[in-house]
Formats: structure tokens, sequence, C-alpha cells
């Protein structure tokens, strides 16, 4: 008879405490598994946003808010660079080093059920020609769709939604949106936009991109203030730069004022909006369009010198331009370029990381509060097995067996309970996945093992022979004699 | 066999006082020789055996048993000497509750080299008329059958020597013979020396040698 079947008898014998102290650890590992699985997912989808490209390319400032705004589609919302500057890398100074260049026109938001989705304006590029992440075998992630296709260049109010968009919305192909001018917040009184028609809803790609809709940019150049007040005369793209920044200001025609403007309206005086329509009017005149003919195709496009774009995605033709682009972009006086790769790593480790730490750290108290339950358990049970374990003596076994079999009572104690909570927390991953995915886009895999799993087991051990230090050290120490005389 | 000499065993009081419990300067038992010791109660025969067994360590004297003298072995080399050398049956609680008969049988045969023998093991409790209550746990046992797997454990590991404190004095009396003749049989066909402690008379006059340990114990007498 092994000290395994001798210490998994005592285990049986005292079941009830056994199977609470078991279940506590259970918990503890279930959380601490769960914790695990879910920031595993969190981070593939941190990591996965900012993959697939090389710079990102905005208006001066925060490195931090570009990354948010551009990538995360978070934050408040970011300045303008001027349509020329974008041009640059698509037939300018920049464009012998770029494969592709995908231009971004933030600003605008989709409130629906309580949530802001973000409308951007882009080119079919983004998901023609960018990836996204890759998969386990190294090969790149396209772009798919669940439905529909892509959006066309040439139909302007065309639009393509992420699949938790579509999923929560209830929004699919055939439907039409009204982007809100600004990022509206719930109980705010947007500016409704011209229609964009779906024609397409992205497969899950578990990055940020599934919780955006994607809109042709030259549509979204078209909507009520979007365009640029046409300037006085054209002038050199540096200086422009310059005009822009400050007219900016000024005109309520960068996302961030419009939207600060509109909360502020709804707290008092009416006359912002006035001046708002009033701008809206000099730009239809300028676009010479007209909002009762929806059809794409029958809209001119809007002039490049009234247009601007938020950002710029670079994915270049080879990867050692990165450096030197990076640095040309940063001296410039227009825009700054960030490594995304770069930033998301740091995120991580600023945010998620600790956030991370913090959660872990919790969860394994809990565990060790597990460990203890089990010590204070079978070492409560000592006094009344100090006859049992002086039958055992007499019978041969010496002081080390009488211990061993203590502790190895606490480790099956502490095993089962943390192989039952590895299932319990895969279980309930896998319970929660399905509302995981349509809330979050973060697609959790009931067996998606995280390598600090394979700690748990030593880990359970180490801790369960602390546990039963105490309690086995009162066995070895059991007064056999006196043990034996005693009635138990 | 066992041969205890200059042995003396005392007992600090709680007052500070030593008390003198053993003092035996010779005493032997033959290879395969049962032999009953008497003795009112709380005059050490329970100590006396814990001593043989190497379960109390003596104040003086040596515990010779087939030529090794236990009281030199280091604890692990006496643990391990009791486990092989000695069979050991208490008064009452012999048993382990959570452990069925068969593996409270088995359960003796853990702590020696040998391991556990199955075969051995069901063979005894079929001796000691147990074959069909191997599954059983203590609870649901008489206690006369109790006392019978702690006979079937004493020997499972054929010991050569058997210690038995007062093992029939919670047996009814129409069971006592039954474990008395059970043990002694035993003890003949397997050629092991018995050591049996009793108060009961009609268990003592059985024997050929019945020693009062006040006779051979000069701490009593004295
Ligand atoms: N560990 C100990 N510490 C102090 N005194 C002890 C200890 N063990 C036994 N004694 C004392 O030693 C004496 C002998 O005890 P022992 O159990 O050997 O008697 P016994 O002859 O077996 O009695 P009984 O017939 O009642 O079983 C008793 O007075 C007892 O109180
Ligand atoms: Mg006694």
């Amino acid at each position: 008879m092994s000290l395994w079947k001798i210490a998994w008898r005592s285990v049986q014998q005292r079941s009830l405490s056994s199977l609470l102290t078991g279940l506590s650890m259970a918990l503890g590992v279930a959380l601490v598994i769960m914790v695990l699985v879910v920031y595993g997912a969190v981070e593939q989808q941190f990591r996965q946003g900012g993959e697939g490209y090389h710079l990102i390319v905005g208006a001066k400032g925060g490195k931090l808010q570009l990354v948010l705004n551009t990538v995360y589609h978070l934050s408040q919302p970011i300045e303008n660079i001027p349509y020329s500057y974008y041009k640059e890398f698509t037939e300018g100074k920049f464009a012998a080093f770029t494969e592709v260049v995908v231009p971004c026109c933030m600003g605008d938001s989709y409130l629906s059920g309580g949530q802001t989705y973000r409308v951007l304006g882009t080119t079919t590029d983004m998901f023609d020609r960018l990836v996204y992440g890759k998969n386990s075998d190294g090969s790149p992630r396209q772009y798919t769709f669940q439905a529909g296709r892509n959006f066309k260049s040439a139909n302007f109010f065309e639009a393509v939604i992420g699949s938790v968009v579509a999923a929560k919305t209830g929004l699919g192909v055939g439907d039409s949106f009204q982007p809100a001018h600004g990022i509206v917040e719930e109980g705010d009184e947007a500016h409704e936009h011209q229609a964009f028609k779906i024609v397409g809803v992205l497969g899950p790609t578990g990055t940020p991109n599934d919780r955006a809709m994607f809109v042709n940019m030259e549509g979204f150049f078209l909507l009520e203030g979007h365009a640029k007040e046409a300037p006085p005369e054209e002038s050199p793209a540096e200086k422009k730069d310059h005009d822009h920044d400050d007219h900016d200001h000024q005109a309520h025609d960068h996302p961030a004022s419009d939207g600060t403007a509109e909360a502020h309206d709804h707290e008092g005086h009416d006359h912002p909006p006035a001046a708002d329509k009033h701008d809206d009017h000099a730009h239809h005149a300028h676009a010479h369009h007209d909002h009762d003919h929806d059809h794409g195709h029958a809209h001119q496009p809007l002039p490049e010198s009234q247009r601007e774009v938020t950002a710029l995605l670079v994915l270049l033709k080879n990867n050692l331009f990165s450096q030197g682009l990076f640095t040309r972009i940063n001296e410039g006086q227009v825009a700054q370029a960030v490594f995304p790769v770069t930033e998301v790593e740091t995120l991580l480790t600023k945010f998620v990381g600790p956030i991370q730490t913090v959660l872990l750290a919790l969860t394994l108290l809990i565990i060790v509060v597990a460990g203890i339950g089990i010590m204070v358990s079978i070492y409560n049970s000592m006094s009344e097995r100090a006859h049992e374990i002086a039958v055992m003596r007499a019978l041969g076994a010496g002081r080390v067996t009488v211990l061993a079999v203590v502790l190895l009572e606490s480790i099956i104690i502490s095993l089962a309970g943390g192989l039952a909570g590895v299932v319990i927390g895969h279980g309930a991953i896998g319970l929660m996945s399905p509302y995981v995915l349509a809330e979050t886009g973060v697609l959790l895999h009931v067996l998606s093992f995280q390598q600090q799993e394979l700690v748990l087991v030593p880990g359970l051990v180490l801790l369960a022979t602390f546990a039963g230090f105490l309690p086995a050290l009162a066995a070895y120490r059991t007064d056999v004699a006196r043990a034996l005389i005693a009635r138990p | 066999m066992l041969e205890l000499s200059g042995l003396k065993k005392s007992f600090v009081e709680p007052n500070g006082a030593t008390l003198p419990i053993l003092d035996i300067p010779q005493f032997k038992v033959a290879a395969g020789e049962q032999a009953v010791i008497r003795g009112r109660s709380g005059c050490g025969k329970t100590t006396l055996l814990h001593v043989i067994a190497g379960i109390t360590h003596p104040d003086a004297g040596s515990v010779t048993i087939d030529g090794v003298d236990v009281t030199r072995l280091p604890e692990a080399g006496r643990d391990r000497f009791r486990a092989e050398k000695i069979g050991y049956i208490f008064q009452t609680f012999n048993l382990l509750e959570g452990f069925s008969a068969l593996e409270n049988v088995l359960l003796g045969m853990a702590f020696t080299r040998g391991g556990a023998d199955r075969g051995r093991a069901c063979e005894l409790l079929e001796q000691v008329g147990l074959g069909h209550r191997l599954d059983h746990r203590p609870a649901k046992l008489s206690v006369g059958e109790q006392q019978r797997v702690a006979v079937a454990r004493a020997l499972a590991n054929r010991p050569r020597l058997l210690l038995a404190d007062e093992p029939t004095a919670n047996v009814d009396p129409g069971n006592q013979q039954q474990l008395v003749d059970l043990i002694r049989e035993h003890c003949q066909s397997e050629e092991v020396a018995l050591l049996l402690v009793t108060h009961e008379p009609t268990v003592a006059e059985q024997f050929s040698r019945v020693e009062s340990l006040e006779s051979f114990n000069q701490a009593v007498a004295s």
C-alpha cells in the first residue's frame, strides 16, 4: 500500500472538509486561469491591432493619442494633417519607400444601443492590401468578409462594418446608417450626416477594427463639416500646414473642437450650433453637392485643397526603410511618425501589464488563502488523528513516513482542487466566450492554455508543501507511547 | 530470542519527582516461546512492551531481539526493525477507521522492505475467519472481529516476536477464548515468540509460563 493511498484514505475519511478546502483551491485556480486566458487574449488583441504595417503618421502631438485613435479607436480625437502630405506618400517624395498607404479620416461616430462606434473614412486598400497579425503558422491574416464585400472606390457612400458592430447593432449588408459628427456619447444631440450603405461585414479579426465602421473616404469628405474652408490661394505644403493648424482651432473644423463644442451646446447657449450651420452652408456651396441625391456616383469629389486626413497607415516596401523614414517625418514640421509595434508594447507594459499583475496578485492571494484553509483543516484534525498516527508508527512507519503522508494529503487536496480549478476556469471561459466575442470581438478559446498554467502544478505542490508542513510536523512529533495509551 | 538486561525506565512526574517504572536486571523469552505477563494496573506492563518494541527508549540497559540490541539502533532503524520483526496488538482501537479490513492488514506490510503482499493478507484474513469481510470498514465489524483483523495484521510480516497488550480485554467471553486460540495457533505454526499481557485468570492459566511483572521488576518490588 503506497503512501499516496494512505494519504488518499485520510482525505476520504474527512471528505467534507477535504471537499470544501479543495473547492476553495479550485476557485482560486479558476480565477487565475481566467485572468491568464482573458489577459492573454486581450494582449493578443492589443498586439494584433498594431501589426500589419510599419508606421502610423499623424499630426504632431502625443504618440499615445495617435496610436489610441488609429489602432484602438479610442481617446480624444486628434488633429488632422494636410491631404497634400498624404500625397507625398502615394506620389511624392516618400512614395519610393511605400508599398501601401492607407489614409484614415476620423472624427465621426455612430451611436447605437448606448454604444459609440467610430466611423473611419478610408480607402479600399485598408482591407484589400493590409493584413492584421499572423496566424500561428506565421502566415499573415487577411481581412475577410463574413457577409458582402469590400466597398468600391467609385461608390462614395458605401461602408463596411466590423463584426462586433454588426452583432451589437443588428446592422447588416443592405442597411444604411448615418454617422454623426464628432464622437457622440449617449444623450448628445448629434448632427446626423447623410447615410452610408453597408455593403460588407468583416469577419471577426480579434482586433479593435471589429468595433469600427469604415466608409469610403470620398463620401466622408463630402459630409457636413468635413471639408476644410477653401484656402484663399494655393500655398506650399509646409506653409499650408501652419495655416491649417491655426485655422483649425477657430473654425470648429477638426473633430476635437467640434465634439467639445457640441457638448457645451447642451449645457446652455445655443449660439455656436447656429455658427456651425452657417459654416456648413458655406461648404455646401463649395462642394456643389445636393443632399437629396443619395446615389454615390452622382456626387462630385471634394477638391483636394479642402481635404485633410487624420492618420496614415504606412506599409513600407522594405522594413529597412522604416527607421530612415521615421526620422525624416519626425524631423519635418508637418507630422509625426510612430512605430505602432513599439507604442503598443509600451502601452502593454505601462497599462495592460500592471493591471494583469495586480489581478494575478489578487487571485494568487486567493490561492494562498485556500492553502491556509487546507493547512488549518488538516492541522485541526491532527489531535484526533494522533492515535492513528501512533498505530502506524507502531506498525513500523518512521517519523518521516507519517510526515510524508500528511504532506501528500495536503498535496492531493491542492492538486485535485487545482485541476478542478483548471477545468472550471476553462469551462467558465467557454461559457463566457460567445458573450465576450459579441461584446468585444475578443475570441476566447476554451482550450487556450497559457504557458503560465504549467507553473500551476509545481506551484501548487510547493504551496501544498508549505500548507501541509505545520500539520506534518505535528505528525512527525507525535508521542507514540502516549498516543497509543490515550483513547482516540 | 528476546533478552532484556539491566533495563531501566522512569518517568518524570509533573511535580518534578522521578517515578521509576521499570528496573529489570534480566528477562528472557526463547524463540517460539509463549509467555503471559500479569500485574496490577499501572505497574508498567504497557511501558515494558513499548520499550521492547522500541517505541519508548529506556534510560539504561539493553533489549536484544534476534541478536540485535534495538536500543542501540537509530530511531529509523528501530522503526524498520519493528516493522519487520515485531507484531503488536493493542487492547482496543487497533485499526485505522478509513481503511477496510484488508487495507488494514496491507498497511501493516507497507513499511517493510518487502512491501505489501495481497495474497498473504487475504490468506491471513481467511485464517482468522474474516475471508468474507475483506472490504468491511472497522466500524462495521464487531470488537471481536476487529481484534481478529489486528491479529492478522500483526502476523502479516512474519514477525519473530508478537507483543499483545490485553488483546481480549474488550471482547465478550465467548469470543475471548476463540481469539486466544487464534493467537496461540498462529504463533505456534509460524514459530513466533509471544508475550501476552492479560488480567484474565482464565486466559493466563492456559499458558505454561506466566510471569508477574512485579516478580522480575525491581522498580515495583522496591
Ligand atoms: N509518558 C508517560 N509519562 C509519565 N508517566 C507515564 C507515562 N506513560 C506511563 N506513565 C505512568 O507509568 C505507569 C505505568 O503505566 P503503564 O501504562 O505501563 O501501566 P500498565 O501496567 O500497562 O497499566 P494497565 O494495566 O492499566 O494498562 C503509570 O503510572 C503511568 O501513569
Ligand atoms: Mg497497559
